[in-house]
Formats: C-alpha cells, structure tokens, sequence
C-alpha cells in the first residue's frame, strides 16, 4: 500500500505536470527548430510570438463569452485559437516580408538575422504589453478537473490523492494530434518533403526546383501555427502573463539545442527531458521516501536536490552536458 | 580631424541632448540620465571589445554586471564578526573543498585518456564532491543567516573604500569568464549566446538565493559613498558660500534678510543632490576616458590587428600561426571584466544592491541595440550607442506622451482608447527600441559611427 501511494504520490507531483509543461516546451522547441533548419537562424523572438497568440486567443476568447458563444466543458480558448491562428500567421508573414526577406535575399550571415528578431522581439512585445498590458491574466472557463484529488482518494482508498487538471489532459491530447499531423507532413506529403530537401542542402535542392520561397512561407506558417498553440495551451494551464513567456524563451532554446537543432523529433523529445529533470531535480522527496523507507529511516530534511530557484540551471547544465558530450544534440542536428 | 568631424558632430548633438533636458526638465534628471549613459558606455565598451573586435557573442552581460555589484558589497560592508564566528570555518572548508574537487579533476583529465570510465569517474567526484559541500555548508549556512537577520545576516565584507570594488568587480567578473570560456566558447556562435544568457540567469539565481553571501533578495542597503554625502554637504561653509556665489544674482533679487536665509537653503538643498551627481558624473567621465585610451591604443596595436584578422577569417589567421582559441578566450576575459567594472560603479552609484532587479533577459539586449547602434567595433561608437539608446530609454515616456496627447487631440479626454494609450506609455520604449533597432540594421548597417580602419 505503501508503495502504492509513493507511486501516486510521484505521479501527482512529478509526472503529470512535467508531461504537459514538456509538451508546453515542445510545441515551441519545435518551430525554433524548424526555423533554425530552414532559414538558418536562431530565432529570439520565439517566447514572444507565443504571446502574440496567445494575446489573441485571449482577445477572441473575450470576444465569444461577450457574445454567449461558450463549449460547455471544454474551455472557450479552443474556439479562439484558429482565429489567432490565422493573425499570427498574417504578422509572421507580414514581418518576413517587412524584416527578414531583405537578409535572405542578401545572404546575410545568420548571426546578423538572429541580431534583426531581436529588433523584431521588441516590437512584438511593444504590441503584445500595449494592447493587453503586462499583467497576469486567466482565461481559463469550463470544467477544471477531470479527476479530483479527493474523488481518487475516495475510489482507492489510498492516502495520496491524484488529481488531473483538464488543461493537462488537453495540453497532452492537442500536442499529440498536432505533433502527429506536423511529422506526417513533413515526411509523407511533398510540400513536406522539398522542405526538408531544401534544409538538408539549399543548393541541391534549388537546383531540384523547389521554390525557396514557397519553403519559406510554410515554415513561417507551421510556426505561427505552432506558437499560438504551445502559447494557449500553457496560458490555460498556468497563466499569461508576457514576461512568463519570454522567459520560457530559455527553456525552449535548451530543448531545441538538447534534441539537436535543426531536428523537429529531436526538439520534441527535447522539450520532455528538459521538463522531467527541471521538476525531478527540483522536486522534494521527502514524503516519497517517507512512504518507502521503514519508519525508523524517515528523512528528516526535505531531500531536496536543488531548490526550484534554480530551474534555469538545470536546463543549463543539460545543456552544457550534452554539448560537451554529444555536440549536435542527442538526435543528430541539421536535418528535419 | 576631419575624420572625426563626424564623431565630434554626433557626440557635441549627444550632450546639447542631455544639457537640454537640463534646462526643460531639471539637472538632477539630466545629470542622473549622464551619470547612467557613462556606465552603460563602460557596458557596451566591454560588449564592443568582444563583438566588435573579435566577433564573439556574449549574451551574459547581466551576469558579469551582478558579479561586479557583488564585487562592491563584499568589498566595502564591514565584516560581520558574529556571522564569521559561528560558520567562517565551515565556509573556509568549502572554499578549499571547491579547489580540491577542481584539482582532483584537471589530475583526472590530465592521466586518464578519453573514455567513457573517465567521464564516469569524473561525474562521480563531482557528485560526492557536492554531497560533501552541501553537508559541510548547510549547518553553517543556516546559523549565518541565524545573525540579526533583520540587518545583517551574511558573512560581510572586507570594509574597505567601495571605489576599490571597481578593481575587485572586473576580477570577480573575469575569473567568471574564465570558466566559462573555457567550456563554452568552442561554440558555435549562437549555441554560444544561448549558452552566456542561461549562465547569467544561474549567476543571478544564485546571487539572489544565497543568503549568507549576500542577503540575497533581502538586498544590501546603505553601501558607503566615494563622494561625500547631501547632509554633510548641507551644513559646510564652504560648500554654501559656493552656492550663494553662483546664485548671487537670484539671491540679491530679495531684500528681506530672513527670505534671503530660506531661499539660500532651499538652493543648498537643492545644489547639494546636483553637486553629488555631478561628483559622481566626474568620477565615472575618468574611468570612460581612461578606458577609452587603453582599448582605442590596443584596436590600433598589432594585437588590435590580429583580432581584426581572426574575426575576420578565422581560418586565414590560424594558418598564419594565431593562436585562435587562446586570442577568443583573452578577449572573453577581457570584455567581461569591463562589464564587471560597469557593474561594480552602478552599485556604487545607487549606495544599494538589489539581485532582484537583475534581469537578464530585459537588459543583456537593451546593451546589444546600444552596441549595434553606436557601431561595433568602434569605440565611440559603442560610447555613444550607450548614451543615445540609455537617453532614448529614459526619455521615450515623456515623448510618447507629448506624441500620444498630439495625435488623439481631436479624442476627448475621457475617450477609452486614449485612456488606454496613456497607460501603456511605459511600453513605447520597446516599440522604439525595435523599430530603432530594426532601421539602423537596414539602412546603416554598420552603426551610426561605422568601424573605421586605418590602413598604414
């Protein structure tokens, strides 16, 4: 019994949140990956084009409870996001051809476009806190809970309640179906294809005629697409607040670099195993192994590997770790 | 001199700025604004040392600038006796535990060949080693914060002038820089950023978490002054003579002997917050000029020649028998320790130091604009890149307000929309930043004040 509740206890605290905040993570490890892959620059920007959707799926979610539209259970969010979808696709677009295509066309070296998304994420941040301000917002409605702590309490009969948070299960379902959709695209469709043709060799592939700049409206649309989506769905499981968001750039940058950058799969599973060692090591173990050991070896300190101050250097030493180790990444970068 | 005509022009525009902010808002917003364009000037210097000369992306700005203004509280906070009675020696042990794991590895590394029992035994040390730390210092940790911690509560300092700090800063700053160019700066160049801002984040979490180093969040106020202070300067004879030299013509307005005495005060009063600033302003101008001396002298040395050449074709110039590796990790060290410097005086400035209000993410790119604006690889471009995008920075409220009011002029007063543009004043500033940003990387590539090279 005991172990039992240990177990529940790990996948209350450990488990469940870690998964949905790496899928979170992945979402957006995913298109700065793709960008990387494809126009070949790190793409600074990321953690505020998030909040470019998420602001309006936030705005339209207002838009829909004003005007009584609502999903019963399901939070009204959902119905938002294509509609943010297609704006932020119009400003990633707008923003290629205002900012970006300039450097393409000349060939600027990468460091020179990544130095321009900086311009371009203090504009998009400048846009994001003058028309929604910088505060915290919730623009969570429906049903909150899929399994309360107590009601798992109650049907086990166990000491440790597992609870499941709707935002978690759905956070998990969209990454699945999208994720699904994104790597079916990218491997089996012929658009797909020349996309990855045209990050694998640039030249070869102009030369096959694959028209650049067909690939590179498609990588801007699949990340509009992407960031609106991670951007929600973390918005409706914790909160939106801009300054969160651009912060999350960091993580986000970890996962694309751990997974091996240029690589989608990789920035996927990137995502996870930033997410599970920021929450295992920074988690305290002390009622786990209360729970496990015999009562005269209970713990008396928290058991704490490291205090959750130090989230950030968690996804830092990983990354030191695997740079050293394995310079391209677990999965090696490069190629989608 | 009709090469720098151009830099003259930019610079004396610069300064009629901020004297004009003097006259229309008041000297103590102007001199403030001054004395903040000098250290972001010694900022973007040590930036321009590393992008400019050298190529290198460093995105730890804000961790080298915290580390100088930790350099300042350890260094000019006397010590706290109590505190290093009940855990110096723990805290000791560590310091020596520390060099003993770093020795034990560089002994593994050195015998050992590659292989995968290496790593192992490596990762092994490390993790005792943190074990054995984490033992040793936890009680004493604990029993430090213990002291008085309404006041104090850390282990203090050394209680010496804080100016020396400055010295201390850029050590502390480049010692950091050591370590990490040495594992880092194999990078390539964006890993290489990405790298420097999450290690700035890990610097400023563990500043602000580490109570017994210094009072982490609880922030260290009251640091002692370089420059003497308003109240003492209030009751000098010398200092209100001076004052009522220079406002002899106000003050001989007055008739009335007792009017006259209040006015004289209320001039003191005011005189002595400008007179500080000013000091202040004096203290960092020397420390700007003298670096600018050092790093234009090492631009135009061989040295100088040689980081051109290596940035310029790192291939070309380790062929030519450079030592490419050890040149990127000097001019690591180097500009980092500027920033330190930078760090250290901003503390000295505001008398406090407060980890929480390090935010790597916002600052470390507001240094870069000022950089890539002024013009990299340039120093007085990098200088006035400093001033123009700090002056910016300050003065885009009051402009955007003057703008906002102009332009929804026709709006009335209590219209939603102009209510709402007026509260989101404060974030024009981004807007400007990136579309400042933005335009002067389309249309001037180079900065405002380009790199120039003299051609022997």
């Amino acid at each position: 019994m005991d172990f039992i509740n240990a177990v529940v206890l790990l996948l209350n605290y450990v488990f469940v949140p870690a998964l949905s905040y790496g899928s979170q993570l992945a979402l957006g490890a995913i298109f700065v990956s793709l960008i990387y892959g494809i126009l070949r620059f790190a793409y600074f920007s990321a953690g505020d084009l998030m909040s470019f959707g998420t602001m309006f799926t936030i705005l339209f979610t207002w838009y829909f409870q004003s005007i009584g539209i609502s999903l019963g259970v399901l939070p009204t969010a959902l119905l938002a996001i294509p509609f943010a979808i297609i704006i932020s696709i119009l400003f990633t677009l707008g923003m290629d051809k205002v900012v970006f295509s300039y450097y393409r066309i000349k060939k600027s070296p990468p460091v020179m476009l990544a130095m321009v998304s900086i311009g371009v994420m203090f504009v998009t941040q400048a846009i994001v806190r003058i028309i929604i301000g910088p505060f915290d917002r919730r623009f969570f409605d429906g049903e909150k809970f899929i399994l309360r702590a107590n009601e798992f309490k109650e049907m086990t009969g166990l000491n440790e309640g597992l609870s499941i948070k709707s935002t978690q299960v759905l956070t998990l379902f969209v990454t699945i179906v999208v994720v699904s959709i994104l790597f079916w695209f990218l491997n089996k469709t012929k658009t797909g294809k020349s996309m990855r043709a045209y990050s694998d060799n640039e030249d070869l592939a102009l030369l096959s005629g694959i028209d650049p700049k067909k690939v590179v409206m498609i990588t801007w649309v699949i990340a509009a697409v992407l960031a609106t989506i991670g951007g929600a769905l973390y918005g409706l499981d914790k909160s939106f607040k801009p300054f969160t968001y651009f912060n999350n750039m960091l993580p986000i940058f970890a996962a694309a670099i751990v997974g091996g950058i240029g690589n989608p799969f990789g920035a996927f599973l990137g995502g996870y195993v930033i997410a599970f060692s920021e929450i295992l090591l920074t988690y305290a173990y002390r009622k786990f192994f209360i729970y496990i050991m015999p009562g005269s070896f209970e713990p008396d300190s928290l058991i704490q590997l490291l205090s959750t101050d130090y989230k950030f250097a968690v996804s830092f030493s990983i990354l030191v770790i695997v740079l050293l180790f394995r310079p391209s990444g677990i999965f090696k970068g490069k190629v989608i | 001199m009709k090469q720098y005509s151009d830099v003259i022009y930019a610079y004396v525009i610069m300064l009629g700025l901020i004297v004009l902010v003097g006259f229309l808002q008041s000297w103590n917003i102007a001199l403030s604004i001054l004395c903040f364009c000098l250290i972001s000037a010694v900022m973007t210097m040590g930036a321009n040392i590393q992008w400019g000369y050298a190529g290198l992306i460093n995105f730890g700005i804000m961790g080298y600038t915290a580390l100088g203004g930790l350099a300042a509280v350890l260094v000019s906070v006397p010590p706290v006796k109590e505190a290093w009675q009940v855990g110096g020696v723990n805290m000791i042990l560590c310091v020596f535990l520390i060099i003993l794991i770093v020795f034990v590895i560089r002994f593994i590394l050195k015998k050992f060949n590659k292989s995968k029992n290496r790593n192992y035994g490596i990762a092994l040390v490390i993790v005792t080693g943190l074990i054995l730390l984490r033992l040793i210092s936890s009680p004493a940790i604990e029993s430090i914060e213990a002291v008085n911690p309404a006041t104090t509560g850390f282990l203090g300092g050394l209680g010496l002038p804080i100016i020396f700090s400055w010295i201390v800063g850029a050590f502390f700053a480049g010692a950091l820089a050591f370590v990490i160019g040495k594992i880092a700066l194999g990078l390539r160049a964006d890993y290489l950023a990405i790298a420097t801002l999450l290690i700035s984040e890990i610097v400023i979490a563990v500043i602000k978490h580490e109570d017994w180093l210094a009072r982490g969040v609880k922030n260290v106020i009251g640091l002692k002054r370089p420059v003497p202070y308003e109240i003492d300067l209030q009751t000098k004879e010398w200092f209100i003579n001076l004052v009522a030299k220079f406002n002899q013509g106000t003050l001989s307005l007055v008739h009335d002997t007792l009017e006259k005495q209040q006015l004289l005060k209320q001039l003191v009063i005011e005189s002595s917050t400008v007179f500080v600033k000013l000091c202040y302003a004096s203290l960092f101008s020397v420390v700007v000029i003298i670096l600018l001396i050092i790093t234009q002298k090492a631009l135009y040395s061989p040295w100088g020649r040689m980081m051109r050449a290596i940035r310029d074709n790192e291939e070309a110039a380790n062929a030519m028998g450079k030592n490419v590796v050890k040149q990127h990790l000097l001019i690591f060290v180097l500009g980092s320790a500027i920033v330190g410097i930078a760090g250290a005086m901003m503390v000295t400035y505001d008398g406090l130091f407060t980890p929480g209000s390090y935010r790597p993410m916002r600052y470390t790119f507001l240094i870069w604009v000022m950089v890539i604006v002024g013009g990299s690889g340039n120093n007085f471009g990098a200088i006035l890149g400093g001033f123009a995008v700090w002056f910016l920075w300050i003065e885009a409220a009051p402009v955007a307000l003057y703008l906002i009011n102009f332009l929804t002029s026709g709006l009335e007063e209590t219209n939603a929309f102009r209510i709402h543009l007026i509260n989101s004043i404060p974030y024009f500033r981004y807007l400007m930043m990136g579309i400042g940003l933005l335009l002067i990387m389309r249309y001037r590539p180079r900065g405002i004040l380009p790199e120039k090279i003299k051609h022997v």
